[in-house]
């Protein structure tokens, strides 16, 4: 088994070029931006207070502990940081994180570093930091809620951080999209348990210890919301792209066919979308990204509506990242 | 307590030591995209590639086999393309757990894998021969975000007490928690992902409370939210000349196996 942090750490070689600079593009745009931001939230604090947190995440993920037949669990710790400092800062820090990885011990490609710090530090920690806001508005911000919410985040970071390596990978044509993704986020969510739980016990200690750092960077009902809109886009995008995957969409199915075991394949219990295509429409790709979205939109239609009825407690199927990783 | 490495730097004083960090960043992507273009089923690339590399090595006195047994790291990732066998079409060469494992999977497969291991060593060139704080300088003076370089600056600095920090932590739950030889280890699944989550949480705050002291104590010191640096020198065609040599190398391989 690898470590776990080696699944997420794209070396050069897996990402062609043009995939290579569209990562270091988005890269340099988000940070332009969430530099401006941390500035303006924390002013002069700002270089001292990043750079001690990235070292913070360097250190912390060297604090794993025992799960089963020798592999451990550990921290990615984009959520955490995005609930401690906010989604901005936690963009810094996370970019400082994989940067230091990929310079000082080549943890992830140089060429890959852009994509690499995109799926770790900007899907990862916004997606996390959107249902972390999006939960607990919808429980409305009780103290357990929080814990619910920051456990269902951290877990959804690291799945969509997954999903998101997949996807360049398959994009590269470095990996079969059909193959890939299963394997990486089933891994994953198994491994994001670990991500969650550790989460939630550090925010305990944190809240016990310093309640007031907590609430100085808490999300206010107007940035919750706009924080949801986001991972709802973020969901949307990476299903939008994702038949660009999959230059031989067929590939599996052909090796199934030539195996004959495509008869055998199991129908799932009940499906909505079967074969994620939406019929009437004719061509393959639309349809594809067509019953993407229309996923997501009933996902989020249903976590919301859930939410309205269920005043408290009820943690429900609200997560709408997760359930991307099925469409 | 130092049971982790903390940078590849070594210091020598051979040519590629001497060499501009400017100048070797850049001829680092350009090399590593210089592999990345190779076309497929061009084999002969990847030894005349490597041979390159080798000599670099060489002349860094790092050593050829030992750049390239530490490049074998990055190899686990290569599970992620091993799908490419099977998914590929073309001609079947053999099976295996009944999937068919076509040439060209076969090809690509492997192409990625050699692309990987060689980029891989040209990126442990570059920091078994730079230090890294020329390393942050080169790329500030190359225009990468002033801030980021001056974070990443501090992070580097205090990685090592926090490090230490993460370590004594261990160190005391590994002193809380006999067991016997092979033994399991203590408590629930869950009791030990709680006792890792207040370890990662009083991390933090240790972290956190200590930014706030060396914010203070930059404040003392006159700090009004710049960082001064040191100047860099313009770079001359001397310090180029030399790191276009392997460029140009890379270059001629590239157009023999088009050829």
């Amino acid at each position: 088994m690898l470590p776990p942090i080696l699944a997420l750490h794209i070396p050069d070689g897996f990402l062609d070029i043009p995939v290579s600079t569209v990562g270091w593009v988005l890269f340099l745009f988000v940070l332009a931006f969430a530099l401006r931001q941390t500035r303006q939230q924390f002013g002069e604090r700002q270089t001292p207070l990043m750079g001690i947190l990235a070292a913070f995440v360097f250190a912390a993920q060297m604090l794993n502990f025992p799960v089963a037949g020798g592999t451990s669990g550990h921290l990615l710790g984009a959520t955490l940081v995005a609930i401690f400092v906010g989604p901005w800062a936690m963009v810094i820090v996370m970019t400082c994180v994989v940067g230091i990885q990929s310079l000082l011990f080549q943890d992830g490609g140089l060429l890959a570093m852009g994509f690499n710090i995109v799926n770790m530090g900007i899907i990862s920690g916004f997606v996390g930091y959107a249902v972390y806001s999006g939960i607990n508005k919808l429980l409305h911000n009780n103290p357990s809620a929080q814990l619910i919410s920051a456990g269902i985040g951290a877990w959804s970071s690291v799945v969509i951080a997954s999903i998101a390596t997949a996807l360049e990978l398959a994009i590269s044509g470095t990996s079969s999209f059909a193959l890939a993704l299963p394997a990486m986020a089933g891994i994953h969510a198994v491994i994001g348990i670990g991500e969650a739980l550790i989460t939630v016990a550090a925010l305990v200690f944190v809240r016990q210890t310093r309640p007031d750092l907590l609430e100085a960077n808490a999300p206010t009902a107007n940035t919750g919301s706009r924080w949801i809109v986001v991972g709802l886009v973020i969901a949307l995008l990476l299903t939008v792209v994702s038949p660009l995957a999959n230059p031989n969409p067929d590939g599996l199915e052909r090796v199934a066919e030539d195996n004959g075991f495509i008869s055998k394949a199991q129908e799932p219990a009940y499906t909505l979308l079967p074969d994620y295509t939406v019929p009437f429409i004719e061509s393959e790709i639309f349809t594809t990204i067509l019953a993407g979205v229309f996923g997501v939109l009933v996902v989020a239609g249903v976590s919301l509506g859930m939410g309205k009825f269920s005043e408290k407690k009820q943690i429900s199927g609200s997560d709408h990242t997760e359930q991307t990783a099925s469409s | 307590m130092n049971s982790i490495i903390l940078q590849r730097y070594e210091s020598r004083d051979s040519f590629l030591h001497q060499l501009d960090a400017r100048v070797k960043f850049i001829t680092t992507l350009l090399m590593i995209i210089g592999i990345l273009l190779t076309p497929q089923n061009s084999w002969i690339a990847y030894p005349l590639l490597w041979t390159v590399l080798g000599i670099l090595a060489t002349i860094a006195e790092i050593g050829a086999w030992r750049i390239s047994r530490l490049a074998g790291l990055a190899l686990p990732f290569a599970l992620a393309g091993i799908t490419l066998l099977v998914t590929t079409p073309g001609n079947p060469i053999t099976e295996f757990a009944g999937l068919t494992i076509t040439d060209n999977g076969l090809a690509r497969f492997l192409a990625i894998l050699f692309k990987s291991w060689l980029s891989m060593q040209v990126a442990l060139l570059l920091a078994f021969t730079t230090d890294f704080t020329d390393l942050l300088w080169a790329l500030e003076n190359l225009h990468f975000p002033a801030t980021l370089i001056t974070v990443i600056g501090l992070m580097y600095r205090y990685l090592f007490t926090l490090k230490d920090e993460a370590q004594r932590l261990l160190q005391a739950r590994v002193a809380r928690s006999g067991r016997h030889e092979g033994g399991k280890s203590g408590g629930s699944l869950l009791w030990r992902a709680q006792i890792t989550g207040g370890m990662v949480g009083n991390l933090f705050l240790r972290s956190y409370e200590r930014s706030e002291r060396v914010y203070a104590a930059m404040l003392a010191r006159g700090y009004n939210g710049h960082i001064r640096h040191r100047e860099a020198p313009p770079l001359t065609w001397q310090m180029i000349a030399p790191a276009t040599i392997p460029v140009i190398l890379f270059l001629i391989i590239q157009i023999i196996v088009r050829l």
